[in-house]
């Protein structure tokens, strides 16, 4: 038997890997391009976190019907990775169906299981094109998907029907050769789904047979490895970030605003209350709020580059209910292709964060920002505990103190509480006068 | 505070007023209700008067870090300086503010809400109520305040003090984690909003009144401005009241 195939399986695992290797440092790099940010403490409640919500689905429970279908797709994707270890032994040993003897009857039950569960992607990707282009469900249309990431998703769902499609073509003319006995071929008494697909391959001859099974093992195979690939540039990348994104959630009080300390140092100095080493010298601030990604931390980057654009968030939130610029989603998408535009950049030996452009403005507007109220609805909608409204706030700071150009009624506001410690202009000395009319009543 | 601190009294809360609850005319009955609660249950409490300033919250959440921080550091030396162990507060912003931002910048109280607060005086049984009074077998539904629920999970305590007013509480298909804001928050309160086709009070108002509800509950002073404002925009001020949770316990005990 030549070993041919087995070299050229061998090269093309390789490229894979290696390009995937390429692809996972560049993503690294990007998301590392924002600044550092300690997310270390609790591990028992980080490791809970993530077994609950990228483990266990939990929130996306709070839509039934695409969490049914989500969980299909995504049980199948373990599950049938099992299958592809398999396929990895199988293709670089030469071997066919390298389980089978050992599992016995074990083995035909697990390939009707995988068979079960591709019957259930399918359903589901094709229930999930119909929610995206047929229903057209609002969350699924809204304006920043328009283009490429509207094409993304449905790229995403093809090649994961057209794998399926493969896995069981494969299945079906394997059986049959089987069956008919030629040589390496392992009976596996039935296969559920396959088995129905068989009439369409039956009056084809074993030599075509065996080149229709063999193209399908090859198709899925360098398909799963090109799919890996793929994902790496895709909104898809949340199958593996929704891990380490849900390890290192904010486990604070959601409607806690971190502190800054460089300010804190700063009041203090001024209200004349001591401060450690006062005489140092004030250290180098970059700058107050963000400007642009690498003013984020390196969190909200990695929460840039989790999203898969379901957009919960937006679905949930007030102002985009109503009508505002302001879609929560979108500043996630901004936050990434930013990233991806410095990423390239710099890799291309080009400007990086030079570049004259930045997330404030040229992706992301004023206006959005300040529709914002802050209710956490986005957070608390996404399933995967991505925080848009840390990134809103951080924006929000750059534009109050380092371009003082925050809205005139805002600007009023902040006068008042710095005049009269009160959001609204009234004399500080007035403060009692409710307990004034409470005594008169009394009185009365 | 000033005056007990003088006799050597140390109060077993303070209860933190905010500037909606010390200016707004609507608010201040608001005040006015849960000072006329504490009195009669006879709880020792203070009050920092003219002593307190703005927690900061809109002034943060603008994005104005300096303001906020010389408003909570003021704040926090004057409360401090009274040696403050307990605040109590009718404003879920200035209960955030205090509870969760306060700390990193060495104010540490425990912080609770007039809603649990009321709650505990009910379970407690200090606080005895007739059974309605007017809001008896009405339809009464409660509008989440995003920093009373999402904020800091709070979403029973003001439920409970309700259902103790012997009233149907119906619930809006938007509520608790999923309750939708009134638009007031994040510093919105203080400008106009952006453009849209819609504002967000009329939005949420619409859904309470869609409950059939008689009175919309709140515990919150923007949520309060707001949900009445919705209202009216809708012209349903005369037979769907908008109250804050102290004013329905005061009135049902007849002060």
């Amino acid at each position: 038997m030549s070993i041919l195939p087995q070299i050229v399986f061998l090269i093309i695992f390789a490229i894979a890997g290696y390009f995937l290797y390429k692809r996972v440092a560049y993503l690294k790099r990007n998301i590392l391009l924002g600044k550092s940010e300690s997310r270390n403490d609790q591990p028992e409640a980080r490791w809970k976190t993530m077994l609950l919500v990228a483990l266990g689905q939990q929130k996306m429970f709070k839509r039934l019907i695409p969490a049914i279908l989500h969980i299909m797709i995504y049980v199948a994707f373990i599950v049938i990775n099992l299958e592809v270890l398999e396929f990895v032994i199988d293709g670089l040993t030469g071997s066919h169906r390298i389980f089978a003897p050992y599992l016995g009857s074990i083995y035909g039950l697990a390939m009707n299981v995988f068979e079960v569960l591709a019957i259930a992607v399918l359903i589901s990707c094709i229930a999930f094109l119909i929610r995206r282009n047929v229903l057209k469900v609002p969350r699924l249309v809204k304006t920043e998907l328009k283009g490429w990431p509207a094409m993304d998703a449905n790229l995403i769902l093809i090649i994961e029907i057209v794998l399926m499609v493969a896995i069981l073509t494969m299945n079906a003319t394997d059986q049959l050769l089987a069956e008919r006995g030629v040589e390496g071929y392992v009976l596996l008494n039935g296969l559920f789904f396959s088995d129905m697909m068989q009439p369409l391959f039956a009056g084809l001859g074993d030599t075509t047979l065996v080149a229709i099974e063999r193209f399908a093992w090859w198709f899925h195979i360098i398909g799963i490895l090109a799919f890996a690939i793929y994902v790496t540039y895709s909104k898809h990348l949340h199958i593996f970030l929704a891990f380490p994104n849900t390890w290192y959630s904010n486990l604070k009080p959601k409607g806690e605003i971190e502190n800054m300390p460089d300010v804190t140092r700063e009041v203090n100095m001024m209200l004349g209350i001591p401060v450690e080493d006062a005489e140092a010298p004030p250290a180098e601030i970059a700058r107050f709020g963000a400007k642009d990604i690498n003013d984020l931390s390196w969190v909200n980057i990695m929460n840039a580059y989790s999203c898969t654009e379901c957009g919960r968030c937006t679905a949930e939130c007030p102002a985009n209910i109503t009508g505002k610029k302001l879609s929560p989603r979108k500043i996630m998408m901004d936050v990434r292709d930013r990233a991806e535009e410095v990423g390239k950049s710099i890799d291309q030996g080009g400007a990086g964060l030079g570049d004259g452009k930045s997330l404030l403005g040229d992706y992301i507007t004023k206006e959005e920002l300040n529709a914002c109220t802050s209710c956490n609805a986005c957070v608390e909608a996404c399933p995967v505990n991505i925080d848009p409204l840390s990134i809103i706030i951080q924006m929000r700071r750059y534009v109050a103190m380092e371009e003082s150009s925050t809205p005139a009624q805002w600007n009023a506001m902040f006068q008042n509480m710095e005049t009269s410690f009160s959001p609204w202009k009234f004399a500080p000395t007035d403060r009692f006068n409710w307990a004034e009319q409470l005594k008169n009543e009394e009185l009365k | 505070m000033a005056e007990m601190a003088a006799n050597g009294e140390s109060p077993e809360i303070l209860f933190w007023v905010g500037c909606a609850g010390s200016f707004d005319d609507r608010y201040k009955a608001v005040t006015q209700a849960f000072v006329k609660i504490l009195n009669k249950v006879g709880v020792s409490f203070a009050v920092l008067g003219p002593e307190e300033a703005c927690t900061g919250d809109p002034a943060r959440r603008a994005g104005n870090e300096f303001l906020f921080q010389m408003q909570a550091v003021a704040n926090i030396q004057v409360m401090n300086g009274y040696e403050v162990k307990k605040v109590v507060t009718a404003c879920p912003h200035c209960f955030n503010t205090i509870k969760n931002e306060y700390p990193a910048l060495g104010g540490n109280y425990e912080v609770i809400h007039h809603s649990q607060f009321l709650q505990q005086l009910i379970n407690e049984g200090k606080v005895v109520l007739k059974g309605g009074g007017e809001f008896k077998g009405k339809k009464i539904t409660f509008h989440d305040s995003c920093y009373l629920g999402r904020a800091n999970n709070v979403y029973e305590a003001p439920r409970e003090v309700i259902k103790a007013l012997d009233v149907e509480l119906v619930e809006m298909k938007r509520c608790r984690t999923k309750g939708l804001c009134c638009g007031a928050g994040g510093a919105q309160m203080f400008k106009e909003p952006e453009p849209g086709n819609k504002d967000i009070n009329v939005e949420r108002t619409e859904e309470a009144l869609a409950t059939g509800a008689a009175a919309i509950a709140v515990g919150c002073p923007f949520c309060l401005t707001m949900m009445t404002d919705g209202v009216k925009n809708k012209e349903r001020e005369h037979d769907v009241k908008v109250y804050d949770l102290a004013e329905m316990i005061a009135k049902d005990m007849g002060i």
